[in-house]
């Protein structure tokens, strides 16, 4: 809403000096949030001129322009800009005469742009000013031609300053209204805020005009036969009549200039009059013109494919529930939203028919919103008009077209008024200094109350509030409690921090989450947020649960911290593991999504983060760690999400609906994504660079375990966007689970992408990525550790090289060793993989370094050379493992 | 390059007992020569000494080791004359030998230790590097300041007591709307604008705050309840200097017996003063939530932001309105509560002096980096 100073001012009085700036202050303190000032940007000099003389001038490209010889000061007085009292000008326009007063911007003068004027030479002479189109003074979109003071019904002496005359000087500051405050999108209910906030007294300009009631009946039927949520379109439908309107009238400069400020073009003297009017008293009006209503009015819903042309001159399928303004002939106005091209106002309209209507908030919000035609009108209707105000406005509506267009005031129209009468709430005693923890002292409670304009009763010591039909927002006692917050100010209230019972801190989950990040971040991963916005393409590529090959066998599961929670299996043998084909997976896709490249929720991390790791390299940034943990949306085959009907607010629901409701949430488990492009270590001196690559990956998912504690077992995997050799599946083992194949739940993926997916992301062939489903690894994570004695004997360690297939997996080998090796082995660590001379090929040559403590006393090297032969056989039994000499 | 070096000891021949002048001059007057005598000491030992403090190498010194004090060494020799000395002169001779062998040997234990010192010293300054020059194993990583910001907020209320709750970013539009007191055709709910998910008539919706996870928390725990929600939220804004359609919120609801307005301010200066330091500061202007009444914005001054100390508007605020409670099952004519909701992305931008939301959302590693571990 905009507010012009010089229009606030008729109704409260604006102390001399009074800024834009004073005004947002003093609004924002009773929650009129300041959001611009609008101004016109013209400086002086700039005067009235009378045309002495022209002559045209043709010229060579065709057009004629006229070299003016125009009177800008009296006699011969010096001019505005110091220069003699006739300017000779150029212009080049043709709608003026000999002895037309028209606005001169004189040199120094400047026009919105700016547009600075000068004295310049051109078609061969010095313009010494320039003669001023409405449009170029900021009046208006009118340029055809220049403006003729005549035309706006003004005359004034010459040299007089245009600015002033015009209105030009005006401002206006700009608030945003809340949608609880329909009123203030009107002068009247402004200045009623600027008094509150500064205590100058309010002028009503409601209670400042004599309503006549009309003595001729005008025929109006409110026919609502489908009222929305029981409540009729139209409470109040007032009509009023001028005859005679002079349709020649020029709407006067000082409208002009207001409404170019609250954001309004000029069209018509009357229908600007209609629109000044609701800005002035916030009630939307219409102009009817009289002689081409048939009949009366009629009030009533569409019929279903009822067609309807609005002024915009566009034909509308309208829907049941619209309101519509109907004669004999048909739709002559779509509520509330916009008239018809019927009945519109016309240049040759002398007859009006004003409506002063109000109608139901929720039909002209829904009508607005479906033919997507939010007006000035529906604005004020969805928030809510004051019912009382629409016979003050109808008839202010024909005061000044009696004034300004020389109509006369007929006896013809009609008052419907079936507006309720606001309700009385009951405010008990002390609620308002409960609810603020303020004690309002003697009567600051009741004086605010007033203010506002609410009438007040005492019922047993407590106040029964009746708002006035300006406020239908004050519904209850909350509601009161704030307006006398609000005009007492919040700066008032007092500072008093509550104690909130004991808390029990961060959940398990919480802290887990957190210390995954700070774990990634502190090994050189960097956090980033994407947006969860992908393509159909993206979610079915990563977003899988693949069904897992199982053919690997489980064991690979790893012991304790001192081997970092995670045991890597070899990544080497690809023969023959399939390649996983990407299906269409259930995804949930956005209805109105910003990009139409991607409007699906994700169901995996990776796709943002590939897209990240790209942008990051264009920049030039070659090496690239990064990681984001976030919800992804995973709804399953075959279930509807949702409800179809939602239970009403303000009632807590019923439990099956509660229950329907959060059966109806797509589940959303917590991930993170890892991604990591060129080196993990940079060539530097004394230190040659290190590829990032799958083993970056498996440290990535290593940091997650060690962050959790959980046990995160690899096993090779099948992802369609992985490389097929290269690929781990993650596993966390669960503890106390019955049979072996509930004894592991598959938490994600590591490895590297399929050359081919980095290739579609613009990315280095060899893209390492991990993605691990964190709210499995929280739920499996060990909470209870049990902790192994430290053995303090000293340690036997011993090497063992063994040589398998290829195709066993090395944590495999390990585990079978450790197994044989029994309890006097307390580490066992991967040392070398060898294969080449002196191994057969499709065979390997796996090197474990092992290390055996007793309890008790020193091990023999025969103690601990047997325990290390028991775990050779189990692998020998297992895996057909020989030992290496 | 400056490194220390240990001024070397004074190299001084050790004076044995054997060279007193008074005891010489006793085995001079000795009637019979002596088998032993002193001047054959005497040469073994200046020759030992000589050759002991000559010796400039750990290995050059083995090899006097060996020539001086070894096995075939003049004073070794001498000493295995001891067997024939009569035992009349033992006395004497043992002392002469004995005092012999110590001067030798203290010698080489000295010398051993000034070499030992110098090569050390030597040794570590051929080992000088650069330091400036120190290559990294380690990658830099960063959090992001959203998080980290997010976590210190929230710290600052679980300190007080407070719980974290969360809750599903795609949410249904009851918990996002018509238990928040947004009736389906309250103009509020058509500025939201809120991101639908097909099929529309499901009802869900990319939650537009994480006031649904105070409405879920009231609805799950027992009363009173004190949570804050941080988490994602979903508007259709277009990227652009100052907007993101996603962006991160800090919501908070504390319901409990007696809870005001006064609570809500206390609250809320506890908290920027815990987050942005004690100077900081915060007013309340009116304003309107369908989910607060009454309702205020929150706006936060402080010294240091960034363009100078001014009151920067940052978030809404209110006391929970009624219908939110009864939403929840809760008698508002019993309970009351205060809730807030600020964001995150504005909070990193007026504290950071961030100019370009773009920054925020590009996942360009310079810009967390600039962060590291801390916000």
């Amino acid at each position: 809403m905009r507010v012009p100073l010089s229009w606030l001012g008729e109704f409260v009085d604006l102390a001399p000096g009074t800024t834009p700036e004073d005004v947002h202050a003093a609004l924002v303190s009773v929650g009129l949030e300041e959001e611009d000032i609008h101004r016109f940007e013209v400086s002086g000099p700039i005067v009235v001129g009378e045309v002495l003389e022209f002559v045209g001038e043709a010229q060579t490209n065709g057009k004629t322009i006229n070299w003016c010889q125009v009177r800008v000061a009296p006699g011969d007085d010096v001019a505005a800009d110091g220069g003699p009292a006739i300017h000779g000008i150029i212009c080049g326009a043709h709608n003026f005469a000999v002895g037309d007063k028209v606005v001169v911007t004189l040199p120094g003068a400047s026009l919105p742009g700016p547009f600075p004027i000068k004295a310049r030479k051109t078609y061969g002479h010095v313009s010494d000013g320039m003669i001023a189109s409405a449009r170029e003074l900021g009046l208006g979109e009118e340029h055809d031609g220049i403006l003729l003071l005549k035309n706006l019904g003004i005359d004034a002496p010459v040299g007089t300053d245009a600015i002033a005359l015009l209105g030009l000087d005006d401002s206006a500051v700009e608030i945003n209204v809340t949608p609880d405050r329909g009123y203030a999108f009107s002068i009247r209910g402004v200045a009623r805020e600027y008094s509150h906030a500064t205590g100058v007294p309010f002028r009503d300009p409601a209670l400042a005009l004599t309503v006549v009631a009309p003595v001729t009946r005008f025929p109006v039927t409110i026919d609502d036969r489908a009222p929305i949520r029981e409540r009729t379109g139209a409470t109040v439908f007032v009509t009023r009549v001028v005859r005679g309107v002079d349709p020649t009238r020029p709407t006067p400069a000082w409208m002009i200039a207001r409404l170019g400020l609250v954001g309004i073009r000029s069209i018509s003297l009357v229908v600007d009059v209609t629109n000044y009017v609701m800005f002035e008293l916030g009630q939307p009006l219409h102009g009817y013109d009289l002689d081409r209503l048939v009949g009366g009015i009629i009030v009533r819903r569409a019929t279903a494919g009822e067609k309807f042309t609005t002024l915009d001159a566009v034909t509308r399928t309208l829907n049941v529930e619209d309101l519509l303004i109907t004669d004999e002939s048909g739709p002559i106005g779509l509520a509330g939203v916009m008239g018809g091209a019927n009945t519109e106002i016309s240049s040759g309209t002398v007859n009006v028919l004003v409506e002063a209507a109000n109608f139901d908030p929720v039909s002209i919000a829904r009508s607005a919103r479906r033919h997507k035609l939010p007006s000035e009108a529906s604005k004020r209707f969805e928030r809510g008009v004051d019912p009382h105000v629409a016979a003050v406005a109808a008839a202010r509506v024909v005061q000044l077209l009696v004034d300004l267009a020389g109509g006369v005031a007929d006896d013809l129209g009609s008052v419907y008024d079936k507006a309720p009468a606001p309700q009385p709430i009951l405010l008990p005693t002390g609620f308002v200094s409960g609810l603020i923890g303020l004690n309002y002292a003697g009567d600051e409670v009741r004086d605010a109350l007033v203010q506002i304009g609410t009438s007040l009763v005492e019922v047993d010591g407590d106040l029964q509030v009746t708002p006035p039909s300006w406020r239908p927002d004050l519904t209850d006692k909350w509601t009161l409690a704030e307006e006398v917050a609000r005009i007492v100010g919040y700066d008032r209230i007092p500072s008093v921090l509550p104690v909130a019972p004991p808390g029990r801190g961060l959940t398990r989950a919480q802290t887990l989450r957190r210390t995954v990040a700070q774990t990634l971040a502190a090994t050189g991963h960097t956090e980033v947020l994407t947006y969860p916005f992908v393509s159909e393409q993206a979610n079915n590529l990563f977003g899988v649960a693949v069904a897992t090959a199982g053919a690997v066998s489980a064991g690979a599961v790893s012991a304790g911290a001192a081997d970092a929670g995670v045991s890597v299996a070899d990544a080497g043998a690809a023969s023959a593991v399939p390649v996983a084909v990407p299906v269409a997976v259930p995804q949930m896709k956005v209805a109105n999504a910003l990009d139409g490249e991607a409007p699906f929720l994700r169901t995996s991390m990776l796709p943002g983060l590939l897209q990240i790791a790209h942008r990051n390299r264009s920049r030039g940034l070659v090496d690239v760690a990064i990681y984001e943990q976030g919800l992804v949306f995973r709804p399953e085959v075959g279930v509807t999400y949702g409800t179809a009907v939602l239970p009403a607010g303000a009632a807590r629901p019923s439990a099956e609906a509660e229950a329907a409701l959060n059966a109806g949430i797509v589940p959303q488990p917590l991930l993170v994504g890892v991604v990591l492009v060129g080196n993990d270590v940079r060539h530097q001196p004394g230190l040659p660079a290190v590829a990032a690559g799958w083993q970056s990956a498996l440290a990535a998912v290593q940091q997650v375990a060690l962050a959790t504690g959980a046990r995160i077992a690899v096993r090779q995997g099948v992802h369609p966007a992985m490389h097929p050799g290269r690929t781990a599946e993650l596993f966390v083992a669960v503890p106390g689970a019955a049979t072996a194949s509930a004894g592991t739940v598959s938490v994600g993926f590591a490895g590297e992408l399929l050359p081919a997916v980095a290739d579609d992301y613009d990315l280095p062939a060899v893209v390492a990525v991990a993605e691990i489903n964190l709210g499995l690894v929280f739920a499996q994570a060990d909470g209870d550790l049990t902790v192994t004695p430290i053995r303090t004997m000293p340690a036997a360690t011993q090497d063992v090289s063994l040589v398998v297939s290829a195709s066993v997996a090395a944590a495999a080998l390990r585990a079978a060793v450790a197994e044989g090796a029994g309890d006097l082995l307390e580490s066992i660590e991967l040392v070398d993989d060898y294969r080449g001379a002196g191994v057969e090929p499709g065979q390997k040559s796996l090197t474990l370094a092992l290390r055996f403590r007793g309890t008790e006393r020193t091990l023999t090297a025969a103690e601990a050379s047997a325990a290390r032969l028991a775990g050779v056989a189990v692998a020998a039994e297992r895996f057909g493992a020989a030992l290496r000499e | 390059m400056s490194v220390p070096s240990v001024p070397p000891e004074p190299i001084t021949p050790s004076d044995p007992p054997a060279a007193d002048p008074a005891a010489t001059d006793a085995v001079a007057s000795a009637p019979a020569e002596p088998l032993i005598s002193e001047a054959a000491v005497n040469a073994a030992v200046d020759a030992a000494l000589a050759a002991i403090a000559a010796a400039e190498t750990t290995a050059a010194l083995k090899l006097v080791r060996s020539e001086h004090a070894g096995e075939s060494s003049p004073v070794s020799k001498l000493n295995a004359l001891m067997r024939s000395v009569p035992g009349n002169q033992k006395a004497t001779a043992g002392k002469l030998v004995g005092q012999a062998r110590g001067a030798v040997t203290k010698a080489l234990t000295a010398r051993e230790d000034e070499i030992g010192t110098a090569e050390a010293a030597a040794r570590l300054l051929a080992e000088t590097v650069d330091v400036t020059a120190a290559a990294s194993v380690w990658k830099p990583g960063a959090r992001h300041p959203i998080s980290l910001l997010t976590e210190r907020a929230a710290d600052v209320f679980v300190a007080m007591g407070w719980e974290i709750a969360e809750g599903p970013e795609l949410e249904s539009e009851w918990f996002n709307f018509d238990g928040l007191n947004f009736d389906e055709d309250h103009p509020a709910r058509a500025m939201q604008d809120t991101f639908f998910v097909e099929p529309t008539d499901a009802h869900l919706v990319l939650r537009t705050q994480t006031s649904p996870v105070q409405l879920r928390a009231l609805l799950s725990r027992e009363l009173p309840v004190y949570v804050v929600a941080p988490g994602r939220v979903f508007r259709t804004d277009e990227l652009d200097a100052t907007h993101t359609p996603v962006f991160h919120q800090i919501e908070g609801i504390a319901i409990d017996k007696g809870l005001t307005m006064a609570h809500l301010r206390g609250t809320l200066d506890h908290f920027v003063q815990a987050l942005f330091g004690p100077e900081a500061k915060v007013r309340l202007r009116p304003n309107y939530f369908p989910f607060t009444e009454p309702s205020a914005e929150l706006d936060v001054w402080h010294p240091t932001f960034k363009d100078g100390p001014r009151w920067i508007e940052w978030g809404g605020c209110g006391m929970v309105h009624a219908n939110v409670l009864r939403s929840a099952g809760i008698d508002p004519e019993v309970y009351s509560g205060f809730a807030f909701g600020v964001g995150v992305e504005r909070a990193v931008m007026f504290r950071n002096d961030v100019k370009d939301m773009h920054d925020m959302v590009e996942g360009d590693i310079r810009f967390s980096q600039q962060y590291g571990m801390t916000v």
